[in-house]
């Protein structure tokens, strides 16, 4: 009796294991059917996806890179205080900046709501630089921070000007900006919550990988659900191995 | 134009309310290279960073040249005129041949100019094989001849040294005292030389000052200082007796 038990427990469990592997297999084949399948609504929604967190990517690191490099570099009241508050933003929820940016552009109580972008591409853009500006900046400075201190003063004894010392600084942590580049990148493109939130998912307009994955689920389609979350991770893996590359060469 | 390089009068300099350095008068002489010798906690490297105006007096004054410095932030002129080179050798992380641009595109340099004092820099320092290599992969003393060398191009009126051979192996010492001695001559450079080695400063200097507790006991040409010094301690010290 006990060694029925016993081979009716391994008969389920090993059972289970099938229809799973099978289930991930089927997942796997349809997810590269439909990145062939040279069907122009998810290609539209690829192309979106990779345009909004390339472009909120960019303008986090115009705008984060060189603020952190004068938090670096600059003395004054109150930087503790910004450093701390730069900290806890690199771990914002997606779900309340997407709330925030939705108050502030919407029609009836936003500051900004007579622009109209609400569930438009700008407004997802929006929510994610908000998202990736505390972590291009926060970990930007970190990696200045752990610069030789003798790089500040070779530079200066040099004769760099200001302008030359933030240039030199910028290019000495190139390394560590470019892992916070990196990191920025993978959270912008995983997000979800801020971009549902602001964009809408509305079809060939707003929708991206992450809200058409969420929108599956909802209807119980998890295996193309499950087939799309595989086509985000290769892009996500394809982008971050050539950001990698980018990084490894200059090294 | 005045005939000493450096000029200091009462210069003070407290750290936490303790003073590291207190020198009444001194003056440094043109196109001669001054070794700086003591022991430990002198005050000799605080001098150097002071002359450089990296860091501020606490008090008195300082004269480069006929410029007064020290009260305020150094003009970038002034600035370019004078380098220093730390203990430590710093590399940008970039080519030999980058490190030894580095001054010269401050400066604004033109390519073709910029090639051919770099070519003629690796020529100098030895590293002419070492041109495309990263400059954090050399050794101690090549990254130190970097270093100098990436000093010596812009050829500045003032050469400051903070201990440039400590650590290094005979072979890279003797290159970068050659180094020193062909700017000396070459380009009519002042230098100064923080050292603990007192052989060194012999080899090298035109003048020794020997400093203790953060003031300058005493200031003569090297013969004088090494063959017959003035004062007790300072025979004391450079026969390698304890003195503190």
């Amino acid at each position: 009796m006990q060694s029925f038990r016993i081979a009716f427990i391994f008969l389920t469990r090993y059972g289970r294991k099938v229809i799973f592997m099978a289930f991930f297999t089927e997942a796997f084949r349809k997810a590269l059917s439909l990145l062939f399948s040279l069907d122009g609504e998810l290609y539209g929604i690829i192309f979106l996806t990779l345009k909004i967190s390339a472009e909120a990517l960019i303008i986090s690191s115009i705008i984060g890179i060189p603020l952190a490099a004068i938090l670096f570099m600059k003395k004054f009241p109150g930087r503790g205080i910004i450093l701390n508050i730069i900290s806890t933003f690199m771990g914002l929820p997606p779900v309340v900046v997407g709330l925030f940016v939705y108050i502030m552009l919407s029609n009836q109580m936003g500051l900004f709501g007579s622009l109209r972008l609400l569930f438009t591409p700008v407004a997802m853009v929006i929510a994610q630089v908000i998202l990736a500006l505390p972590i291009v900046m926060g970990l930007t400075h970190t990696s200045l921070m752990s610069l030789d201190v003798l790089v500040i003063k070779t530079s200066i004894t040099m004769g760099a000007s200001n302008f030359q010392l933030f240039m030199t600084i910028l290019r000495e942590a190139r390394y560590g900006i470019g892992t916070a580049v990196i990191t920025a990148f993978g959270r912008l493109m995983a997000e979800v919550g801020a971009v549902m939130m602001v964009g809408g998912n509305v079809r060939y307009q707003t929708r991206v990988m992450t809200t058409a994955i969420a929108l599956h689920k909802g209807m119980g389609e998890f295996q193309t659900a499950l087939a799309l979350g595989t086509i985000l991770l290769l892009l996500s893996f394809i982008i971050n191995f050539f950001l990698q590359f980018l990084k490894g060469r200059r090294a | 134009m005045a005939e000493y390089m450096f000029k200091v009068e009462g210069l003070k300099k407290d750290y936490s309310g303790k003073t590291v350095l207190d020198i009444e008068e001194m003056e440094i002489k043109r196109g001669k290279i001054t070794a700086v010798i003591g022991p430990s906690g002198a005050g000799k490297s605080t001098l150097l960073h002071l002359l450089n105006g990296i860091e501020a007096p606490s008090s008195g004054s300082i004269w480069f040249e006929d410029s007064k410095i020290g009260e305020k932030r150094l003009s970038l002129d002034l600035r370019r005129s004078m380098v220093m080179v730390f203990q430590k050798p710093l590399v940008f992380t970039a080519t030999v041949y980058e490190n030894l641009a580095y001054g010269l595109k401050l400066r604004g340099m033109n390519k073709e100019q910029i090639r051919q004092k770099v070519e003629e820099m690796l020529d100098i320092t030895g590293l002419k094989d070492k041109k495309h290599q990263k400059a954090n992969t050399l050794s101690g003393g090549e990254a130190q001849r970097v270093a100098i060398g990436r000093a010596l191009i812009i050829i500045p009126k003032v050469l400051l040294l903070d201990e440039p051979t400590a650590n290094l192996d005979p072979a890279n010492i003797s290159i970068i005292e050659e180094l020193i001695k062909f700017a000396k001559n070459n380009y009519g450079l002042s230098v100064i030389i923080v050292t603990h080695n007192m052989f060194q400063a012999k080899r090298l200097s035109d003048n020794t000052i020997f400093m203790l507790e953060g003031k300058i006991v005493e200031y003569e040409t090297t013969e004088n200082l090494f063959n017959c010094p003035k004062n007790e301690t300072t025979g004391a010290f450079i026969n390698g007796k304890m003195i503190y």
